[in-house]
């Protein structure tokens, strides 16, 4: 355990070091951060303002929803994005059998090499936006509200590794896969409101088959204190299970592995 | 020494088809990848479900197969008007295939004005097919528009196609100067993706939103288009108007930009 500790660090440290050659582009996506959040705040307006509501969800509990969205996406463009691309290039030029040689777990080597700083704008706002509307929403910090809300974030952030990890492990089979990530990234992009919003047969599909629900809609829910127990179960265990599956077909993918050119 | 002009023409449409020919049989090498990013795409689906679950307590002034079919169109539209020139050209800068190109007597543009063309032929029977599933889903919608809004509507879709290629084909010149330029694509994206109606139709924004986004560029590349499609009146004359006046904005600018980039120019590595 403490050596993959060590490991992150120096990863992080030298690609922090990498990334900081290019400052402008912090600014830039500082501005496109905010900017995107103000147009879904904009998207959300044109619902609540003509005096509807999204599935029954005050505004304020939209708006918790939409910064775990906003969260999400902050971790996916600083960890998930950055470091899962580069599965394909690395079945692609057979430089994954640097990877495997490497005394160290390959699944924690490629999902955790780099990190981009650019994710982090998203991450401090999505943060100060579920602070400040559970606060408008009068949702209580007790230490039971904390502890559900903390698992239920944990498990939607572990849910949304596991789906980019298996899309992006299916490059083994598939070398082109890797816009299966982009049609991802466009299906999750539901998950900026509350999933009761959407007819019944995209519900279930969102709750299902993507399951978007898990990412935004339970965990804003135990932020505002209105987690039952059956929905932190369910949470907890596609988590868990979408864990363990990630695992199982990295396993599985790479006993079809050949190294390129062969 | 000019040659006339029937032999410079019968020269133009014989490069025009060697380049669209040999572009499209690359883009159908790549099919799997094109149908994949067709599906990615599906906002205006998502954004529809929404819609229509807050429509069933009334009142939006848009009856469902109007906003169903408002949407549709929408994806259509958003399909054949998708732009990436500027990541390519930033590539082909990156990787030194820029120099070779620049070299051939053919301007730059026009090698991607036909990748763009040909990526859209090679998209088309997967969109007609998700179209055509669309409406088994949803057969209250079906609708099939006139031949003059369908010719209009195309015509208005190809403006736009034009439209946004020229305005992210002049933010890609920064290319020249940068070499993470693509980053600023996002920033073009943004106004676009609030403004351009593919998250709501803009009749239903806010008066005041949308008479300012009228005298953006944006509706002009997806709602317009889309409700000429959906067979709803628009002030076709004055938005094709609009679409041709921002055109005549950014044509000098982009022309300006290529010249002194073409100067600054000097191959990656060198």
């Amino acid at each position: 355990m403490g050596r993959y500790l060590t490991t992150l660090r120096v990863f992080w440290i030298a690609s922090l070091t990498a990334e900081l050659e290019y400052q402008a582009n912090f600014l830039i996506e500082l501005v496109a951060t905010a900017g995107n959040l103000l147009g879904s705040i904009f998207v959300l307006s044109l619902f609540y303002g003509r005096g509807q509501s999204l599935g029954g969800w005050s505004w304020e509990g939209a708006l918790v929803v939409l910064g775990v969205y906003t969260l999400l996406e902050g971790v996916t463009s600083t960890l998930l994005q950055p470091n899962l691309s580069t599965i394909v290039a690395h079945v692609r030029t057979g430089s994954l059998d640097f990877v495997l040689l490497k005394p160290i777990d390959s699944q924690f080597w490629l999902s955790a090499r780099t990190f981009s700083p650019w994710g982090l704008p998203g991450i401090a706002l999505g943060a100060a936006l579920i602070g400040y509307a559970a606060w408008k929403a009068g949702a209580s910090p007790a230490p039971l509200t904390l502890l559900a809300a903390a698992l239920m974030l944990i498990a939607s952030l572990l849910i949304l590794y596991s789906l980019w990890f298996v899309l992006a492990a299916s490059s083994i089979w598939f070398v082109k896969i890797w816009n299966a990530t982009e049609v991802l990234r466009s299906v999750l992009v539901a998950g900026r409101f509350p999933v009761s919003a959407f007819p019944a047969g995209l519900r279930a599909f969102f709750t299902f088959v993507v399951p978007v629900a898990f990412l935004t809609t339970v965990p804003a829910e135990a932020i505002l204190g209105r987690a039952t127990g059956p929905w932190l179960l369910a949470g907890g265990t596609v988590a868990a299970g979408s864990l363990v599956v990630s695992r199982w077909f990295w396993r599985f993918a790479l006993g079809f592995y050949t190294s390129a050119s062969s | 020494m000019r040659r006339p002009l029937r032999q410079r023409l019968a020269h133009g449409r014989r490069i025009a088809a060697v380049l669209l020919s040999s572009q499209y049989a690359y883009m159908l090498e790549y099919r799997a990848e094109i149908v994949l990013w067709a599906l990615s795409g599906v906002l205006p689906f998502i954004m529809l479900g929404l819609w229509s679950a807050v429509d069933a307590g009334g009142g939006l002034g848009m009856g469902p197969l109007q906003l169903a079919r408002y949407f549709l169109a929408a994806f259509v539209v958003r399909q054949f008007t998708i732009v990436w020139v500027m990541y390519t050209f930033e590539e082909d800068n990156l990787n030194g295939r820029l120099s070779p190109y620049l070299l051939q007597p053919l301007p730059l543009v026009w090698r991607y004005v036909a990748a763009h063309l040909s990526e859209q032929v090679t998209r088309l029977p997967f969109v007609a097919l998700l179209v055509g599933l669309f409406f088994l889903l949803y057969p209250a919608a079906f609708w099939w528009p006139s031949l003059s809004s369908l010719l209009l509507g195309m015509l208005a879709t190809l403006a736009a196609f034009a439209l946004r290629f020229l305005m992210q084909f002049t933010l890609t010149m920064v290319c020249f100067w940068s070499e993470k330029a693509s980053a600023l694509e996002r920033l073009l994206y943004l106004p676009y993706l609030y403004l351009s109606g593919l998250v709501a139709p803009l009749a239903l924004y806010p008066e005041g939103v949308r008479n300012v986004a009228f005298w953006t560029p944006f509706p002009y590349m997806i709602d317009v288009p889309a409700r000429i499609l959906a067979g709803e009146t628009v002030p076709v004359g004055q938005s094709f108007a609009a679409m041709a006046a921002w055109a005549a904005l950014f044509l000098p600018i982009n022309l300006l930009l290529w010249r002194r980039g073409l100067r600054h120019y000097s191959a990656m590595g060198a």
